[in-house]
């Protein structure tokens, strides 16, 4: 394969400069706006330092600052991981069962799904206005049609033990934009495979369980990904609505991440939270990759259930 | 004989009643999910035709008296929302030159051109994309900073020259899909190695760079947390900022919120309703982003 250059015919050579020449932007963009950006980060990391003056080495220092004398620290920690294990079950499940209900063979379909995907496309300050206003506990929406069958509503956002279910819920409004990618998996199953169950006289309970599933988990794996790295990233909703609060209910790491950057110029020790929270994020992320081919069903593997 | 065939019939027509009063049923259920999907669009939009007093009456009203249509041009005047998304667009307009020259070139390096390091350096473009903006934020900040490019809209802008990787990786997964005989039959006619990108494939690659245009309005329109960094005079926020600031100075005006709000959603609504097939087609197909 690799042969020396002087053994390549000129328009082999001509080739791989022209190559050069139409990524070099990419490339320029990746060793000044990325790779050059990452190594600083991973050596502030190392050092004390507040933007006004030069970087100073500590060595670990801001990791075992964090881990054994930052309350901050795990608050931020509980907060996200409490949001990801509320806010990826809902995304998950409502995203497969509103794909399902879209895959349905009926007239004007489409409509329908032009509908459930508006949320999708609307932005995270938008939204959190949007969500402040209907979750208001004395005129809101929300409390007030609970108010009509007689239930006092919670106060929401600005009740610490409801805040962060609040702040979970509202990505059960923008579960059309994974459905739409479920609809995506659910469409190339062939139906050859149903038809088969039909005449086997299979349910319909039966067959989601033992085709649909099973040959959607290849788009539930990615998804599972995606999502996770997403609500592993929650920042807006908070800092528009709650700023963290009530009682640091919904303090969310990046939340702290950005106060401590850009806030407090603490950029030394943002650093090595940031750095902690990729950490936590590529070790799940491996995590859901180990299990996979337990559940996830490739096609023309034979062992697969 | 005639009544074998009426009971067929009867069967037929029973199987009939059956199925419409089925889809009747099933209509009626999809109905009722996207009302409630979209009520809150619908309180958005009563809310902020409504007068401040009328906002907090009990019962409340779902479509007020009388449309006070002035909420808007009176959010409008309060806050320069105007200048927003004036600011908006104008970073996006840039942003959408820089992507269309960028993107193909760079795509049409790795999907065409044959040149040593190729494969690594396409590992390291799907990677950039799964890594998070925040691990890169603070010295790209000080680095605009000393620089002297803090408050302007340069940290914006200057990434999508050197091309967005998601566009990459789509545009190469696109002109993968064109038969490579074009390009041969270009060559014999003596068309040069870019001429080839410019004159016969780009011009087949339109859907792709619809998407990436569509994409680029979308999530630039959207963006809050770089220009949240960045941006410090307010003269030069887009328009997420404006809409968070708004909030900030008239948190009790629920009314003009909710205009500005809608305002701010409208140009995504519409973008989506221009191009939502190509869009959810695109994503779909691509099947990675969330």
């Amino acid at each position: 394969m690799r042969r020396p250059w002087k053994n390549r015919s000129q328009a082999e050579v001509k080739e791989a400069i022209c190559g050069y020449i139409s990524i070099s932007p990419w490339l320029f963009g990746f060793v000044i706006l990325t790779f050059i950006p990452i190594l600083s980060t991973i050596y502030y990391s190392f050092t004390r330092w507040t933007i006004m003056d030069a970087p100073v080495w500590i060595g670990m220092e801001n990791y075992v600052r964090m881990f054994t004398n930052d309350p901050l620290f795990y608050q931020a920690i509980k907060a996200t991981g409490l949001y990801v294990a509320m806010s990826l079950p809902i995304v998950i499940v409502f995203g497969v069962l509103l794909s399902l209900l879209l895959n349905m063979k009926i007239k004007g379909m489409n409509f329908y799904r032009t509908l459930f995907y508006i949320p999708a496309v609307i932005s995270g300050v938008s939204i959190a206005m949007l969500w402040t206003w209907l979750l208001q506990p004395d005129v809101g929406i929300v409390n007030t049609l609970l108010a009509l069958v007689g239930i006092e509503g919670p106060k929401w956002f600005w009740d610490p033990k409801w805040a962060l279910p609040s702040v979970a819920s509202m990505s059960l409004w923008k579960v059309g934009g994974s459905a739409v990618i479920y609809l995506a998996g659910l469409q190339n199953i062939p139906p050859q495979l149903y038809e088969a169950a039909k005449i086997d006289g299979a349910g319909k309970v039966r067959t989601f369980f033992t085709i649909t599933l099973p040959l959607l988990t290849p788009t539930l794996f990615f998804q599972l990904i995606i999502q996770m790295i997403e609500a592993f990233k929650v920042f807006t909703e908070a800092f528009v609505i709650t700023k963290g609060g009530p009682l640091k209910a919904t303090y969310f790491y990046l939340l702290y991440f950005y106060e401590e950057g850009f806030q407090h110029f603490n950029t030394g020790y943002a650093s090595a939270l940031i750095l902690v929270l990729v950490v936590v994020i590529m070790s799940m992320t491996m995590l859901v990759n180990y299990t996979s081919n337990r559940w996830v069903y490739y096609e023309g593997d034979e062992k697969a259930k | 004989m005639k009544t074998q065939t009426q009971t067929i019939s009867a069967v037929i027509r029973k199987h009939k009643i059956r199925q419409v009063r089925k889809s009747i049923l099933t209509h009626m259920f999809m109905i009722t999910l996207t009302l409630i999907f979209l009520v809150p669009i619908f309180w958005m939009l009563s809310t902020a035709l409504k007068t401040r007093w009328e906002i907090f009456v009990w019962p409340t009203t779902w479509i007020p008296k009388v449309l006070h249509w002035e909420n808007f041009s009176d959010a409008f005047t309060r806050v320069p929302m105007l200048r927003f998304m004036g600011n908006t667009l104008f970073i996006i307009v840039v942003k959408i030159i820089g992507e269309l020259l960028a993107v193909p070139l760079i795509a049409y390096g790795f999907a065409r051109l044959r040149f040593p390091g190729k494969k690594v350096l396409f590992l390291l473009v799907i990677s950039t994309m799964m890594i998070p903006l925040q691990t890169k934020l603070i010295p790209l900040f000080t680095m605009y900073v000393k620089l002297g490019l803090n408050d302007t809209y340069w940290p914006l802008i200057l990434p999508a020259f050197t091309g967005t990787p998601f566009f990459i990786f789509l545009l190469i997964q696109y002109m993968k899909t064109l038969p490579r005989d074009l390009d041969d039959a270009a060559k014999i006619d003596g068309v040069g190695t870019f001429g080839i990108l410019y004159r016969i494939l780009l011009p087949l690659c339109i859907p792709a760079l619809t998407i990436i245009v569509t994409y680029t309005f979308l999530w630039t329109w959207n963006e809050f947390l770089q220009p949240l960094i960045y941006l410090s005079t307010y003269e030069k926020f887009t328009i997420q900022l404006g809409l968070e600031m708004f909030k900030g100075i008239w948190s009790v005006e629920w009314n003009l919120l909710m205009a500005a709000t809608l305002a701010t959603m409208l140009p995504v609504l519409l973008m989506y309703f221009f191009a939502q097939k190509k869009l959810i087609g695109g994503i779909a197909s691509v099947g990675l982003k969330g």
